[in-house]
């Protein structure tokens, strides 16, 4: 139980950030605008409600056991595990809905809240900030507390990281279905929810440099500073990107301080360090630690691995622009973001290059454990779509690719190939780690799971490519008298049977998520094995023969 | 306005080279300063101990 692991003191304090968030939630109720700002505070309320009920069930309890310092906390990062994948299904299933939705709108039944427009960012906040976000706090904590070999400093402030989180994810995802945005690509939360994340983030910032206060061991090791970019950088990135002037405090509507193509620049110095950091930074910090774990090879080059993070958190920086080529942004600025584009595939193919390094010589755990063969793949997609991401920021073949599906074969390529199968691999490695199990419940239904994500994601790519590719070419063809050769809504028939293809793929890597989430429910249900340690188990179990070709 | 445009072309275009150059050569010789291959090689070793708790 979660409540009889907090001293007393952080029961009590634990009691008093509650009540100021229900407080919170009871102004904004009360004092709100109108039912768009009510519905937000109502659901502050009952979620801090629910907190404050939580506590005072487990309120009475003995207090944890002094000798509490002997063993790392581990339950932030199995909560975190268990929401992550609470988050996929959700996200990935509205992301489904809304493929087939691309591919027969009539599929809205004239509910505002079933429009694509509502529900597409559902489905990105969903997974990028649901399932990658409690991920990467599940795993960064795990990490950070195993390689500086010391334990979280205090209990508390784990799960108002965690909590607090979800609850911003939340008023996101119910503020967009009720018609709350502010526009802005993967920062579409109105103000007060950005507010909230600001102290959230700042909290979780704090934790991870106090557990590296604490550590013991004296070097810090890599994967951690690409954890402390991805917070640190996620930091600065959504305060700059958010600063906006609400029209009342009582209202959801805020304008961003910035306008024009100052604001179009912003938000996209923003929304490709998004990619940078929060969708690559972060999870490069998953690899580097988890990935020589399952393998039981240390990594390849430590030296490539640091050049690789300063090349990344250097240049991903610039690389904003490629998002605005051909618009009011000074040519020059376009320039810089398509050189940095460029170069960035230096740092990107170390780090890819790095991790197959790793695994060369440990082929035969790739072929017999599915988990690491997430990894293996992660790290191919991750070659794959920095190289994509290279070429398509050059200008003329953005010319081609720019607003076309091109770039949501690009971005899927990204975050099902290589951010959501690190995360498995992650994931089907913490599960028997964490809970003292033998090994996962079903071997084969993690085997299940690999083939239905590859298959899937393989799908959706390919369909993509194609309906991109035609669609900017059909936007692109002239005729002898000089006019466009095709009309838009021929373009839109021609793309009707990749749509359905990507729904299918789609289909297919929600199945595989739905497989991992028994699997993992029923791993978690299992009878603890005695005297397990915590020791990577693969499975099944490495075969010693040696065959030809090896 | 132009002005300000002109001045952030030319930072852009004179420092911001000189200190991505800069950046550069102090993280490779960061990277390569032959002290650090000890370091560097253990922490790589270090997170392959498995042990289940904090240091004391």
């Amino acid at each position: 139980m979660m409540v009889s692991q907090l001293t007393v003191g952080e029961r009590q304090l634990a009691l008093v950030l509650l009540i100021l968030m229900a407080v919170w939630g009871l102004v904004m109720t009360l004092a709100g605008a109108d039912g768009l700002f009510q519905a937000q505070g109502t659901l502050i309320f009952l979620y801090s409600l629910g907190g404050i009920f939580l506590v005072l069930s487990g309120y009475f309890l003995p207090p944890p056991a002094a000798n509490r310092e002997d063993r790392y906390y581990d339950d932030p990062t199995k909560a975190g595990i268990i929401l992550a994948m609470i988050w996929a299904l959700i996200a990935m299933f509205v992301g489904d809905w809304v493929a087939w939705l691309l591919a027969y709108p009539e599929m809205t039944f004239d509910a505002a809240w079933a429009s694509f427009g509502r529900l597409r960012p559902v489905h990105t906040t969903g997974i990028i900030f649901g399932f990658g976000g409690n991920a990467l706090i599940a795993a960064s904590l795990h990490v950070v507390q195993r390689t500086s070999r010391a334990r979280l400093p205090d209990q508390l402030s784990p799960w108002f990281v965690l909590f607090g989180y979800n609850l911003f994810c939340l008023l996101a995802v119910s503020g967009y279905l009720i018609g709350i945005t502010q526009s802005k690509e993967y920062a579409e939360p109105e103000w007060y929810a950005d507010i909230w994340l600001v102290v959230v983030w700042v909290t979780y910032f704090i934790l991870y440099l106090r557990v590296l206060a604490r550590r013991k061991e004296p070097h810090i090791y890599v994967a951690n500073w690409y954890f402390m970019a991805f917070i640190l950088v996620v930091a600065v990135l959504h305060i700059v990107n958010n600063l906006a002037l609400p029209i009342a405090f009582n209202h959801v509507k805020s304008y961003s301080a910035f306008s024009g193509v100052q604001d179009a620049m912003t938000q996209w110095w923003y929304g490709h360090n998004a990619v940078a950091f929060f969708l690559t930074a972060g999870f490069l910090g998953m690899l580097y630690y988890f990935l020589p774990k399952r393998a039981e090879r240390p990594i390849y080059s430590y030296r490539m691995s640091i050049i690789g993070f300063w090349g990344i958190t250097f240049f991903y920086m610039w690389a904003g622009s490629h998002h605005l080529h051909y618009t009011a942004l000074p040519t020059w600025v376009q320039t810089l973001g398509m050189t940095f584009s460029a170069m960035l595939l230096v740092p990107s193919w170390i780090a890819a290059g790095n991790a197959l390094m790793t695994l060369n010589g440990a082929w035969h755990r790739v072929r017999d454990d599915a988990t690491l063969r997430f990894m293996m793949v992660a790290a191919v997609f991750y070659g794959l779509s920095t190289f994509e991401g290279s070429f398509m920021a050059i200008r003329p073949v953005n010319a081609l690719s720019h607003y076309t599906d091109w770039t949501i074969g690009h971005v899927h390529a990204g975050a099902l190939g290589w951010v959501a199968l690190i995360t498995f691999g992650t994931i089907y490695s913490l599960v028997p780690w964490l809970w003292k199990k033998e090994r996962m419940y079903s071997p084969k239904l993690v085997e299940v799971h690999f083939w239905l994500a590859l298959a899937g994601v393989l799908i959706y790519v390919f369909a993509m490519w194609n309906s991109g590719i035609i669609q900017g070419l059909m936007w692109r063809t002239y005729d002898d008298a000089g006019t466009l050769a095709y009309s838009f809504v021929e373009s839109m028939e021609a793309m009707h049977p990749y749509y359905i293809a990507r729904a299918i793929g789609g289909l297919l890597f929600l199945i595989g998520t739905a497989v991992g989430s028994y699997n993992i429910w029923r791993t978690i249900r299992m009878p603890e094995s005695a005297g397990v340690v915590e020791t990577p188990v693969p499975e099944p179990a490495a075969r010693p023969v040696l065959r030809s070709g090896e | 306005m132009t002005i300000e445009h002109e001045i952030l072309v030319i930072a852009a275009k004179s420092y911001g080279l000189f200190y991505l150059i800069g950046l550069s050569v102090i993280v490779l010789a960061y990277t390569f300063w032959p002290s650090n291959k000890k370091p560097f090689e253990r922490a790589a070793k270090s997170i392959m101990e498995d042990e289940d708790r904090p240091w004391q």
